[in-house]
C-alpha cells in the first residue's frame, strides 16, 4: 500500500508495523493514489492507497478520479475524525462520501468496529469485480481504536450488486452473424479487453477472421502492435491507418470501449458510415455515446470466447480480399511513419529508440500532453498491461508515480515514464519516494520548456497567440534528480540518448534523462475537434 | 402529451440506510434532471425502502437513466413505468380561504365531491386533504384557486405497476 499518515489514521499506522504489509511512504497523497493505480494497472490486482482525514483525503481526489475514469481497481483507506465529531467541522474533517461519491463505485464508512471486516472485504470485492473501479473505506478514528471479536467474512455478497450477468447467447450469435456477413469489418479493442484479460481471445478472433484490430488509447497493448493485423490506436492523435480503416469499415465490433470523445471524435460522423456492434460489461455504456446496431452485455472474456466459438461454427461470407488488401496497403505505407519533422532528436525517433532498447515486458507509463500522444503513436506496445496512461481524466503528473507503483508490482522489469517538462514538475516530489523506497524507474523528460500540447492548440486554433504556456525558468532536471539522490543526465543527440538510456537501465536508482526537443513541434496526425476520424491534419 | 415531456416513474427498491438518497439523487443532479416528485418509505422488510421518483424525459433517456440508477450499489431493484402503465396516487393538504359562510359551504361541498377530508375549519379558512391521481389533485387545486389558496403541501406521486 501507498500512503502518508496523519492524526486521524494513526491507529491503523500503528497496527501496520506488525502487519507484514509493505507500506510505501509518499510525499503527497495524490501520488499515493497514482501509485496504487499504477500498481493495479500493471498487475491486475487491487492497489491500495492510504491517507489521513481532511487534506490527506482531498489530496487523493485527483488520483481516485483518474483511476475511476480508466476503470482501475484501487481501494483507498482514509482516516476520519471520531464519530462524535462528524459533522461538526472538526479539525481535518472533510465529507468523504460527498467528495468521492461521483468518482468511485462505493464509499464505505463503518461506524462500529464490528463493521470493519465486512466493509474492507466488500471494498475489495466491489473494486475487483464487474467493471473494476476505485472504492473508498473511510474509518473514523474511534472506530479504528475499538476492539471486538470479529470474523473476517470468507466471501461477501451485496444484494444490489450483480457483477456479471449470464451469457447473452442469442446476442452473441447475432454479433457473430453480423461479423461473418460484413464486407469490411474491423475490431476495436478498448481498456476493458485488457482489464478483463481477454487479449488472447481478441487476437484469436482477429486471426480466425483475418480482420484488422484497432485499439483505443486504453486498449493499447491488447494486440502486439507489431502484429500484421494491428493498426495501432484510433483517436484525436490516432495512427493514420487506424483512423482510416475504422472510418472505411462497414462494421466496427467494439469490445470494452466507452466511445470517448477523444477516440471517436465527431460522434455523428463516427456513427454515420458503419454499423457498430458493442460488447461491454457495463449496461450504462450501451448507447451512451454512440448508437449501436447491436449490443451484447456481459463479462468480456466469456462473451468474446463464446463469440469466437460462434464465428468458428459459421461460414465467413466476406467476398474477395479487397478489404484485406486495402488494410495492408495502408499499413505498409503508414505503419511507423513519422509525421512532422523527423530525424535527429525528434520525439518520434527518441520514442522508437526506447522501444528498441527496452525488453518486451518493460512497462511504459506516460504523463499527459504531447509526450503521451507521441508515445501513443510511436511506442509499439507488445503486451497487455505494459502501457499505462491516464486516458479518461488526462491527469498531468500521473505517469511518474504510476511508474513507481508499477515497479512495486513488477520489481523485475524496467519501468519507464515518458514525461514532459510540465507534467513532471507536478509530481516530481515522488523522486523522494522512488529513492527511499528503492523503486527505481527511468524518467525521460521530453523537454520543450513549454506546456507543449496547450501550445500546439494555441498555434493551431488561437493564431499562435501563446498564453501561459512558456515555462520560463525551468528547474535543472539533472540537478533536481541528484538533489533527491537519484541520477540525472542530459543528452544532446540520439546517440547520447542511447548511451544514457542503456546506463539508466542498469542504474540501481531512478534516473531522470532530460531530452531537449524542438519547442514548437506538433504531434501529428491530429483530428481537430468536430472532425471525423479520417479528417486528419498530417502537416502544419 | 408530447413524448419528451412525459412523466417517467422510477420505482426503486433500495437499502434502507443513510446516504442512499444522496447517491441516487446525485445521478439526477449530474444529468441535470429535475425531480418532479420523490416519495420514500420503508417496505414490509425494514432493511429496504421504496423510492418512487418522477421526472420528465424522453423514452430513450429514461431507459438509459434507469440503467444508471440500477448500477448504483444500494439500488436492489428498479422498475420503470410510464404514467399510463401505473396506478398513481398522491395526497395533498390544502388550506383554502373562506371569506364568508357561503364560500365556506361551497368549499365543504367540493371536498365531498372529491371524496376528501376536512382537517380544520377556522374563521377565514378551511384545510382539507384530498387523495387521488395527480390529475385529480391538479383539478382540485384549480377549483380551489378560485376561492384563494393560503397554502399547499403535496406528497408527490407514489406508484404501483398496473396489472
Amino acid at each position: 500500500m501507498f500512503g502518508l499518515p496523519g492524526g486521524a489514521i494513526l491507529p491503523i499506522y500503528d497496527e501496520l508495523l506488525d502487519s507484514g504489509i509493505r507500506h510505501v511512504l509518499v510525499r503527497h497523497e495524490q501520488t499515493a493514489a497514482h501509485m496504487a493505480d499504477g500498481y493495479a494497472r500493471a498487475s491486475g490486482r487491487v492497489g491500495v492507497a492510504m491517507a489521513t482525514s481532511g487534506p490527506g483525503t482531498t489530496n487523493l481526489v485527483t488520483g481516485i478520479a483518474t483511476a475511476y475514469m480508466d476503470s482501475s481497481p484501487v481501494v483507498a483507506i482514509t482516516g476520519q475524525v471520531p464519530t462524535a465529531q462528524l459533522g461538526t467541522d472538526a479539525f481535518q474533517e472533510t465529507d468523504t462520501l460527498g467528495l468521492f461519491n461521483p468518482i468511485t463505485k462505493y464509499v464505505f464508512q463503518p461506524r462500529a468496529v464490528e463493521k470493519i471486516p465486512q466493509a474492507v472485504k466488500a471494498a475489495f470485492y466491489l473494486a475487483s469485480t464487474g467493471r473494476t473501479a476505485p472504492v473508498v473505506v473511510d474509518i473514523p478514528k474511534d472506530v479504528q481504536m475499538g476492539s471486538a471479536e470479529v470474523t473476517f467474512p470468507e466471501r461477501v455478497s451485496i444484494r444490489g450488486y450483480v457483477p456479471n450477468s449470464e451469457l447473452d447467447r442469442r446476442g452473441i450469435e447475432e454479433a457473430a452473424r453480423m461479423l461473418l456477413e460484413a464486407e469490411r469489418p474491423v475490431l476495436l479493442a478498448g481498456g476493458g479487453v485488457i482489464r478483463s484479460g481477454s487479449c488472447d481471445v481478441v487476437v484469436s478472433l482477429a486471426e480466425h477472421l483475418m480482420i484488422p484490430v484497432a485499439t483505443t488509447l486504453m486498449g493499447k497493448g491488447s494486440i502486439p502492435e507489431t502484429h500484421p493485423l494491428s493498426l495501432g490506436t484510433i483517436g484525436m492523435h490516432g495512427t493514420y491507418q487506424a483512423n482510416t480503416v475504422v472510418t472505411e469499415a462497414d462494421l466496427v465490433l467494439s469490445m470494452g470501449v466507452r466511445f470517448s470523445d477523444r477516440s471517436t471524435m465527431d460522434v455523428e460522423k463516427f456513427s454515420r458510415d458503419h454499423q457498430i456492434v458493442h460488447v461491454d460489461i457495463d449496461p450504462t455504456e450501451i448507447n451512451k455515446n454512440v448508437k449501436t446496431a447491436h449490443f451484447v452485455i456481459g463479462e468480456l472474456r466469456a462473451t468474446v470466447t463464446a463469440l469466437l466459438e460462434a464465428v468458428q461454427r459459421g461460414v465467413n461470407r466476406r467476398e474477395g480480399s479487397a478489404w484485406s488488401q486495402r488494410v495492408k496497403e495502408l499499413r505498409d505505407e503508414y505503419d511507423g511513419k513519422a509525421f512532422g519533422k523527423d530525424g535527429g532528436i525528434s520525439p518520434p525517433s527518441v520514442i522508437r529508440k526506447m522501444r528498441e532498447l527496452l525488453s518486451v515486458d518493460s512497462i511504459v507509463t506516460t504523463e499527459v500532453g504531447q509526450n503521451q500522444m507521441w508515445a501513443q503513436l510511436y511506442f509499439k506496445t507488445l503486451k497487455p498491461r505494459t502501457f499505462i496512461t491516464s486516458g479518461g481524466l488526462g491527469t498531468m503528473g500521473f505517469g511518474f508515480p504510476a511508474a513507481i507503483g508499477a515497479k512495486a508490482a513488477k520489481p523485475g522489469v524496467s519501468v519507464l515514464d515518458i514525461a514532459g517538462d510540465g507534467s513532471f514538475q507536478m509530481t516530481c516530489n515522488a523522486l523522494a519516494t522512488s529513492v527511499s523506497e528503492d523503486l527505481p524507474v527511468i524518467v525521460c523528460v521530453l523537454n520543450n520548456s513549454m506546456l507543449g500540447m496547450v501550445a500546439q492548440w494555441q498555434r493551431m486554433f488561437y493564431h499562435r497567440r501563446y498564453s501561459a504556456v512558456k515555462l520560463g525558468a525551468l528547474p535543472d532536471f539533472v540537478k533536481l534528480a541528484k538533489a533527491f539522490g537519484a541520477e540525472g543526465t542530459r543528452v544532446q543527440s540520439l546517440a547520447e540518448f542511447e548511451k544514457a538510456f542503456k546506463e539508466a537501465l542498469r542504474c540501481p536508482v531512478t534516473t531522470v534523462i532530460d531530452v531537449p526537443v524542438p519547442p514548437e513541434e506538433d504531434v501529428l496526425p491530429m483530428v481537430p475537434s468536430g472532425g471525423a476520424l479520417n479528417e486528419m491534419v498530417i502537416d502544419t | 402529451m408530447k413524448d419528451e415531456t412525459q412523466l417517467r416513474i422510477f420505482s426503486l427498491l433500495v437499502e434502507n440506510k443513510p446516504g442512499v438518497l444522496f447517491r441516487v439523487a446525485s445521478h439526477f443532479r449530474r444529468k441535470n434532471y429535475n425531480i418532479e416528485s420523490l416519495v420514500v418509505g420503508p417496505t414490509e422488510d425494514r432493511t429496504t425502502a421504496r423510492m418512487v421518483i418522477t421526472m420528465r424525459a424522453d423514452e430513450e433517456e429514461a431507459d438509459s437513466f434507469a440503467r444508471l440508477l440500477k448500477r448504483t450499489v444500494d439500488v436492489i431493484e428498479i422498475t420503470r413505468m410510464n404514467w399510463d402503465q401505473a396506478i398513481l396516487s398522491e395526497l395533498v393538504q390544502i388550506k383554502i380561504r373562506t371569506k364568508d359562510p357561503h364560500s365556506r359551504n361551497s368549499v365543504l361541498a367540493m371536498v365531498g365531491a372529491w371524496g376528501g377530508k376536512v382537517l380544520e375549519i377556522t374563521k377565514n379558512a378551511v384545510c382539507v386533504q384530498i387523495t387521488g391521481s395527480p390529475s385529480d389533485i391538479d383539478n382540485y387545486i384549480e377549483m380551489a384557486a378560485e376561492f384563494g389558496i393560503v397554502g399547499i403541501s403535496r406528497t408527490g406521486v407514489t406508484a404501483l405497476e398496473k396489472g
